[in-house]
């Protein structure tokens, strides 16, 4: 049976099930929502109002046996930056809508009252809307145990948590994974959005439908090459072994790891929050420095940390965000780090951009610089309480700027400036500045050849090739993000040359197409110019692809570089 | 001459994290620093001097800090 859209009203409570239009059945993840929110969502609308929509899919191999295809994107237009909004995650809900013949959610309207919440339910019978009233209020891991008792173990889950219900621009969206825990759709605020339409959760049953492959044969000769790549590789290995966080120590090294609110490269507690400290941290504590986040992850960057007490903590620890509270507010303890990571997580809310917005929040002296006590004490007694200073926080680095009269907001398009300085590596500040959906690393990781000598090697320091560098993997991201593939394939990707090759096979062994890696390409250029499209038709111009004033006034130690770039340079990106 | 030597991720198994050592000569590649710990330098994915990347085959001066890491990723 062809894959379908479900089409969720809130404000008629209505559900209608719909073909696949014929320009949308090759797109997936973020290449799918990204086009029904341009055709749908009128660009200049309120991010929280009737008119935006939340678009939920899995990727085009998400649900077969491909190896590392379990992203699932939602988008909308974001509340935090105002532009198009795409972000994704693992857990198990991507493979689950794929068997379940769903090729998209459309979640539209709002309810005419603020006093009911709901959950969606999808199944092989369609999707229905309930009425929702125990779990209002509720973090995420009681919404992932009592979906588990209502309605079954296997279920998964899409939800919200408390800053999601609150609408706090920074809020995100949680997915189950395989052991319960969670992952997170965690930038640019679409948890509010979810909230706006007042659904606390989606579960998806288990079904035995399989995703119908059209050449069974090819995929699978394309999907033994294509995971041969991936566990060959050698960072692959180094990922399962430390996890992202292996990271601080390098970024640290190369003088890039923005420290005390962007105002030096480097940590003095780099090594207490390393990837190195967390792995033997882990081993220790009888934790799992490996963990797949998704079925058939084969990489498994993931891990389970446990407390002093060998007690489960947090999973998913990623190095992001270890270094926001980390390196940039100065705490160098592990566990407080952890510790609020899991009230992030329950609370669903960004640990990246909260964690930059209580940088901003010790520069202006509301607490201070390394109190990972009080940064946790906030994070329970204002974030989640949500009191005023609780939503000021929670929306987002720009919000405390804003209401403490900070000028040192490392942010653009309102969007924080995650773990990688753009003075000190030049190119990530060209994804910043001009990615479509604010600061964002995971859109043209240009770290992988300005400092880990991946595809390449580009001198971080230098302005020359950086444009071109950010842009071509802009274009390859939004392409890869579209097949359901988790982003770390692009690492064999850019080293070995069997890796790409397969995973376009396997792509038309699926469906039975004919794609080259010109295709491909072309995917990824569509679907930027589409997102940029939809963001100048929202007010957005080149003016606003730019990075904040400090970055070109204040050097950072130890290179004493500053941002460099003129607004000409910048606007080359979009030639092409 | 003196330089500080840094070892990161596994590396480390059964080295060190950091040491100053005066053993080698001015001069000396970080490539002949990294074989002579017993490192294979095809393992190596970056080499640091003073924080700036540096080539396997270019000289270490007085004072210099060698960082050498196996081939990492993450993001």
């Amino acid at each position: 049976m062809a894959d379908k859209i479900y089409r969720v009203n809130m404000t008629t409570l209505t559900t209608t099930v719909e073909d696949v239009p014929e320009n949308l059945q090759g797109h997936g993840g973020r290449g799918l929502t990204s086009n029904i929110v341009a055709a749908e969502v009128e660009p200049t609308c309120h991010p929280l109002g009737s008119h935006n929509k939340l678009v939920i899919a899995p990727g085009l191999l998400s649900g077969t046996t491909a190896a590392n295809s379990g992203r699932i994107s939602c988008g909308a237009k974001s509340p935090l930056t105002g532009t198009i909004k795409e972000s994704n995650a693992g857990g198990t809900a991507a493979a689950m809508l794929a068997k379940l013949g769903c090729k998209a959610i459309i979640i539209e309207g709002m309810p005419s009252t603020k006093d009911n919440w709901y959950n969606l339910v999808l199944n092989d019978k369609g999707i229905t809307i309930n009425e929702e009233t125990e779990l209002v209020g509720k973090g995420n891991f009681a919404i992932v145990e009592t979906v588990a008792s209502r309605l079954g173990e296997k279920f998964g889950v899409i939800s919200i948590g408390q800053a999601g219900e609150m609408k706090m621009a920074s809020a995100n969206i949680s997915i189950k994974d395989p052991d319960s825990h969670l992952r997170s759709c965690g930038r640019g605020g679409l948890g509010a959005v979810m909230g706006s339409k007042q659904i606390k959760f989606i579960a998806l049953a288990p079904t035995d439908n399989k995703v119908a492959i059209a050449d069974p044969e090819a995929f699978t000769a394309a999907n033994r090459v294509f995971t041969k790549a991936l566990v060959d590789n050698p960072i692959s290995q180094a990922l399962g072994q430390y996890g992202t966080n292996v990271l601080v120590n390098i970024i640290n090294e190369a003088g890039g790891l923005p420290t005390r609110n962007f105002t030096s490269g480097q940590f003095d507690g780099h090594e207490e929050i390393s990837g190195e400290t967390m792995h033997d941290t882990i081993v220790e504590r009888e934790g799992k420095p490996k963990h797949n986040c998704h079925k058939g992850c084969v990489i498994q960057c993931s891990q389970i940390y446990n407390d002093m007490n060998k007690k489960y903590k947090t999973s998913g620890f990623e190095y992001e965000s270890i270094w926001a509270m980390g390196a940039d507010c100065c705490v160098d303890n592990l566990d407080h780090i952890a510790e609020a990571d899991s009230m992030m997580d329950d609370m669903g809310i960004d640990s990246i951009e909260t964690s930059v917005a209580m940088g901003v929040a010790m520069e202006a002296e509301v607490l201070e610089f390394g109190d990972g006590a009080e940064f946790c004490r906030i994070l329970k007694d204002e974030v989640l309480a949500g009191t005023g200073l609780g939503r000021i926080i929670g929306s987002g680095a720009g919000s405390v700027g804003r209401a403490y009269g900070v000028t040192r907001v490392p942010v653009v398009k309102n969007q924080a400036i995650p773990a990688y300085d753009p003075r000190a590596i030049k190119g990530i500040g060209i994804t910043y500045a001009t990615s479509t959906q604010g600061a964002d690393h995971t859109m043209g990781y240009t770290i992988a050849t300005n400092i880990l000598g991946v595809g390449g090697t580009v001198d971080p320091l230098s302005k020359e090739g950086q444009v071109e560098l950010s842009r071509n993997l802009q274009i390859a991201t939004a392409a890869i993000d579209s097949t359901g593939m988790c982003l770390f394939i692009a690492f064999a990707a850019l080293d070995d040359a069997t890796c790409l090759p397969a995973l376009v096979d396997m792509l038309n062994a699926r469906f039975g197409i004919g794609l080259t890696a010109d295709d491909v390409t072309a995917l990824g250029i569509s679907i930027l110019k589409t997102e940029h499209e939809f963001n100048l038709a929202a007010g957005f111009t080149n003016k606003d692809d730019r990075l904040p004033e400090f970055f070109s006034e204040e050097p950072i130690a130890p290179h004493n570089v500053i941002w460099d770039f003129t607004d000409e340079e910048l606007d080359t990106f979009w030639d092409f | 001459m003196k330089i500080t030597i840094k070892l990161f991720a596994y590396f480390r198994d059964g080295r060190f994290k950091k040491r100053v050592s005066d053993f080698f000569d001015e001069g000396t590649s970080p490539g002949e620093v990294i074989t002579s710990l017993g490192l294979d330098l095809e393992d190596v994915g970056v080499i640091m001097v003073n924080n700036r990347h540096a080539a396997a085959d270019s000289c270490l001066t007085e004072g210099d800090v060698l960082a050498v890491f196996p081939r990492i990723g993450g993001g």
